[in-house]
């Protein structure tokens, strides 16, 4: 059975039909890769399945729990992190701050320390930069901390929204390592990216979004090897 | 000697000010609202502890503690029935000119309840004046458990902010509400416990300000209220500091507008002063620079 099951969901903006009849699965333990253009839909999938928007119809199974009409902080404790598109740090909290809250929905305090120092240890220049406020953070930073933040609720799932959006190569670089790394210590990921080479390259399975609806999908080195999908993504 | 009179009965008034002040600031801050009906909310609490102890017969205390659960219950009550469905309205003129319309509502039902006679409030206060400076000096006991209650208050909600749980995420909703929610805040939740605790606020707020100023009518809190809002304008809408700093510079401002200047220009000259502020420092004494980050 798939961790996390979207069936064929339905989500309107106002007027606007933006997803028509999505579905996908991700299995325990993979990463996948949800890519494609500028308003294909990508983070209106992501919103929806944590509840930031409501569908109209079709259904979000996590674990086997229907999870489609659960409000959006019910989400988080049941073991599913979001990493929003643009960072989303609380400026005007410190680093500190800004992690325990990540934490905010668990209450052992000397788990909470571990996951702490787990976070530091893979990023440490959070730890040196712990007092300050998340908004003087440069963008690689906050990208960082956004990740680390999702981390402290310990999450079986991880939702990655464009979290390469705006950095230099070298950071992008840095970004996906700790992505694989994250996946390697057993978090299941969910990326949505417009970077599709560098997601392809550290996802097991890809599905293509275009307006709205998934028109290719599949293992990421065959998509990688794709010609159409070369030519419409990947710049070649 | 006059003047040290003046300065402590204005920073007594400033309290008041200050205490309602933090009330229409926690709820702009975090709700993102003006909810202008948060001084009628402090005439709902003078009455309630003017029914209580002069009809009920209940002591002042118990009288103030079921003034703060009456005033509680009742701006929970506006927050969820009136704003709350508002929330997402295109406009946010909408909730405005709700707030505005509760506001009449309030007092219009306190006219039809206790009646457009002025009552004669009978101080909440049991403490002795002190007399300093061979009695040039006068602090009444109302100017002296109100500069007290504004202290306190101030200490005890500073704590709770950044102490407590439901304070962090008060602070992480007034950042952003949809990153809240991803971290496992009740955003409806939160937003609902700052109305509670402003308006439990005002009632404290409308028993000091009857204790110094013993007339109660239906329209008792709607100057105050006004003029708290201009003070947490001026301290800086958003800011618990600004409010407190505002609240009390206001009062002193009123007080020595008064005392050396006019009698009747005296609410003229606060307002002037908070033109003169929000033209030289537009977001308040202690607001924060707005700064778009890309």
């Amino acid at each position: 059975m798939a961790m996390l099951e979207i069936k064929d969901l339905e989500v309107y903006y106002g007027m606007i039909h933006a997803i028509k009849g999505v579905s996908f699965e991700v299995n325990e333990g993979e990463v996948i890769a949800l890519i494609g253009a500028n308003g294909a839909g990508k983070t209106t999938i992501l919103h929806t399945i944590t509840g930031l928007l409501a569908a109209k119809s079709g259904s979000v199974t996590f674990e086997g729990e229907n999870i489609t009409k659960i409000p959006a902080h019910k989400i988080v404790s049941l073991g599913m992190a979001h990493v929003p598109e643009g960072r989303r740090v609380f400026a005007e909290l410190s680093v500190y701050q800004n992690l325990k809250m990540g934490a905010y929905t668990r209450s052992d305090k000397n788990e909470i320390e571990s996951t702490l120092s787990m976070v530091y240890k893979r990023f440490p220049r959070l730890e040196e930069r712990k007092n300050q406020m998340a908004g003087t953070l440069s963008g690689g930073e906050q990208q960082m901390l956004a990740m680390g933040r999702a981390l402290m609720s310990h999450p079986k799932i991880i939702l990655m929204d464009e979290p390469s959006m705006g950095l230099s190569p070298i950071l992008v670089n840095e970004i996906f390592d700790i992505i694989r790394s994250v996946n390697e210590t057993g978090t299941t990921v969910l990326l949505v990216e417009q970077n599709a080479k560098k997601a392809l390259a550290i996802a097991n399975r890809a599905y293509v979004l275009e307006t709205g609806k998934i028109v290719t999908s599949g293992n990421a080195d065959i998509l990688m090897n794709d010609n159409a999908i070369k030519k419409a993504y990947l710049g070649e | 000697m006059s003047f040290l009179n003046y300065l402590i009965s204005g920073i007594s008034l400033g309290s008041v000010y200050a205490i309602i002040a933090l009330g229409y600031t926690m709820v702009y801050g975090i709700a993102k609202m003006l909810n202008f009906a948060h001084g009628d909310v402090i005439m709902v609490g003078a009455y309630t502890v003017f029914i209580a102890t002069a009809s009920a017969g209940l002591p002042t205390i118990p009288a103030i503690i079921l003034s703060m659960i009456v005033c509680t219950a009742l701006g929970m009550a506006i927050e969820k029935v009136a704003y709350r469905p508002l929330r997402n309205a295109a406009s946010p003129l909408a909730v405005l000119i709700t707030a505005i319309g509760v506001s009449y509502l309030l007092q219009n039902l306190a006219l039809l309840i206790f009646g457009s006679n002025t009552k004669s409030f009978t101080s909440a206060v049991n403490f002795p004046a002190i007399k300093l400076a061979g009695g040039q000096l006068n602090i009444t006991g109302e100017t002296s458990v109100t500069i007290l209650a504004c202290v306190l208050i101030m200490i005890g909600l500073t704590l709770f902010i950044n102490k407590t749980k439901p304070g962090q995420a008060m602070l992480a909703v007034s950042e952003d509400k949809g990153a809240a929610q991803l971290m496992g805040i009740n955003v409806n939740g939160t937003i609902a416990l700052t109305f509670a605790i402003g308006s439990a606020l005002a009632a404290i707020a409308g028993v000091l300000l009857c204790s110094a100023y013993p007339s109660l009518t239906p329209y008792t809190g709607s100057m105050p209220g006004i003029k708290a809002f201009v003070a947490a304008v001026f301290g800086g809408i958003g800011s618990v500091p600004g409010a407190m700093i505002g609240g009390i510079l206001l009062g002193i401002i009123e007080i020595f507008g008064k005392a050396y200047i006019s009698s009747q220009m005296a609410d003229a000259i606060v307002f002037a002063v908070l033109i003169v502020v929000l033209l030289v420092k537009p977001t308040g004494l202690m607001g924060k620079k707005i700064q778009e980050k890309v």
